[in-house]
């Protein structure tokens, strides 16, 4: 079990491996909020999620763990496309987002 | 919590208050300190007419409870366990105490005891019903948006080589019976479930947990600081705690209620106060005071509660309108009558608590960036929903619809004005959203 108060060192949570999960399409556009809070990494993704044509992927890099609740979130309110998270190897996650409308 | 004043501009709201209080409670003698300017300097600040809505942290205190504490400082101060008169006299004060309390909580006097804390007996009835059961098992079920002392209490029970099973919620922040059902086994010594939610107000599925816990043979745990006084927690738990402040009782009681027949066993040394279940000399008058605001708290709610009700709809109703890109999270119906939260996106929950403070209300915000942690809200979190821009509003006693109107009438400006300066970061740069 985990929740806020138990964090200790660094070490973000493990998400469930995906050994077998499709890389997906490459994002067209990949916004670096690695080192920021949220809700900036929100921010930067609402504000230039225009940048990609409908249809295409935009990645946000992100190492503020509430960025793992609040994307999917977003994408939810949104009605944008939450595609998946991926860990990074230097820390942080990669989250895809397709553009809907 | 700043010690609110009256001052002239709130008087004649206060008055209606009063009135209000006069007329639905049987001692309602004094007014309510509700509802008046309050600042970050504990002064009154009449050019920022605010409201204190934090309930849900603390309830300010009822009247009956100052009463009955004052009084109390003066005939309950000897030691109980003694055998002359000031003892006796003190003695028989905390039985009534007592048997206030469990009248309330629909329990026997002997099942009622007091700590000094919520916590306290949270961290008792936890730690204390694994160690009874040991035999049975070291298994412990928890629900996923419990409060810190019952997750920090299952951490400990890991840590000593104990079994934890996390039983999730929906997007409303409420435990599925079924799932909660499922997670019992033969060798499961406790449950933990709360009666409502602290941070988003959804009530839980108390009854249906209960039933499962009673078909597996598990004695079920109910935290219900967050509901007792102001909803009725539904039978069939083993265990049950309380906090006074949450009730407009004083600081440092918590009471901890253990039904008969329900084996537990002090996870703490041995010590032979309040029926060698919680160590250490009585806080009598305060004790009393407790009781005295559970039994005049719970009255007043049979009015209040609806009357709350009806403002956190309108909050709930009026925050999406006025304001784009809100949320409002936890169950709209299933819920506590006097709390409600929303999620502002783009906003920074404790810049915009700070905004709101600067013009006199009091509002939480469970939304991340805490100094010691640097996690979102394990609740917000546990039900996937925004965690930023976070705030939580619970009306106390006595709120008015001005209170909750003039709240309404300053959020929208907060909030606009914190997303301009979020904005306009060099790191967001200054483009249009969708």
């Amino acid at each position: 079990m985990r929740f806020r108060g138990r964090v200790k060192g660094t070490a973000p949570a493990t998400p469930a491996p995906s050994p077998a999960e499709p890389a997906g399409p490459p994002p067209v556009l990949v916004i670096d909020a690695l080192g920021r809070k949220c809700p900036i990494p929100i921010i930067m993704l609402a504000e230039r999620i225009r940048e990609v044509p409908v249809g295409e992927v935009v990645a946000v890099l992100a190492d503020d763990a509430a960025a793992r609740t609040d994307i999917p979130a977003w994408c939810r309110m949104k009605s944008q496309d939450f595609v998946r998270e991926e860990t990074l190897p230097q820390g942080g996650w990669g989250f895809h987002i397709r553009r809907t409308y | 919590m700043p010690s609110p004043r009256m001052n002239a501009r709130s008087s004649g709201r206060m008055r209606s208050v009063v009135t209000h209080v006069v007329d639905t409670l049987a001692r309602g003698s004094r007014v309510p300190p509700i509802g008046c300017p309050v600042s970050v300097l504990g002064v009154a600040d009449s050019s920022a007419p605010g409201a204190y809505l934090d309930a849900a942290s603390t309830e300010p205190p009822h009247p009956a409870a100052r009463a009955a504490l004052l009084e109390a400082l003066d005939a309950g101060w000897a030691d109980p366990a003694r055998l002359y008169g000031t003892a006796r006299s003190t003695r028989v004060l905390m039985d009534r105490a007592r048997a206030r309390v469990a009248g309330v909580l629909r329990a026997r006097p002997d099942e009622v005891s007091f700590t000094s804390s919520g916590t306290q007996a949270v961290h008792l009835a936890v730690l204390g019903g694994l160690q009874a059961r040991r035999r049975a098992g070291r298994h412990l079920v928890v629900g996923a948006v419990e409060h810190s002392s019952v997750l920090h209490a299952a951490e400990l029970h890991e840590q000593g080589g104990g079994e934890v099973t996390v039983v999730g919620v929906d997007r409303t922040g409420r435990v599925d019976p079924a799932a909660f059902g499922a997670a019992l086994r033969p060798d499961t010594a406790l449950a933990c479930l709360q009666s409502a939610n602290h941070e988003v107000g959804t009530l839980q599925p108390v009854a249906e947990a209960a039933e499962a816990c009673r078909a597996a043979g598990v004695p079920l745990f109910v935290d219900a600081a967050q509901s007792l006084g102001r909803v009725d927690v539904p039978d069939g738990w083993s265990f049950l705690a309380g906090s006074a402040h949450k009730w407009g009782g004083p600081a440092g009681v918590g009471v901890l209620v253990i039904r008969k027949g329900t084996r537990w066993r002090s996870p703490l040394p041995a010590d032979e106060r309040e029926g060698r279940r919680v160590p250490g000399f009585e806080n009598v008058p305060a004790v009393v005071a407790a009781a005295a605001a559970l039994e005049a708290f719970r009255a007043d709610m049979a009015d209040e509660a609806p009357r709350l009700s009806a403002l956190v709809d309108l909050i709930r109703d009026r925050v999406p309108r006025e304001i784009p890109d809100v949320q409002v999270v936890g169950d709209p119906v299933r819920r506590l009558p006097h709390l409600v939260t929303f999620s502002c996106l783009y906003v920074e929950g404790e810049a915009l608590l700070t905004e709101l403070d600067r013009m006199g209300f009091a509002v939480s915000s469970g939304s991340s960036c805490t100094a010691d942690t640097l996690r979102p809200s394990h609740v917000l979190e546990a039900m996937g929903v925004i965690t930023h821009g976070n705030v939580r509003v619970s009306l106390p006693r006595g709120t008015g619809p001005a209170d909750v109107d003039r709240f309404l009438a300053v959020l929208p400006g907060a909030v606009s004005r914190l997303r301009r300066s979020a904005m306009n970061t060099p790191e967001t740069g200054r483009r249009s959203r969708p």
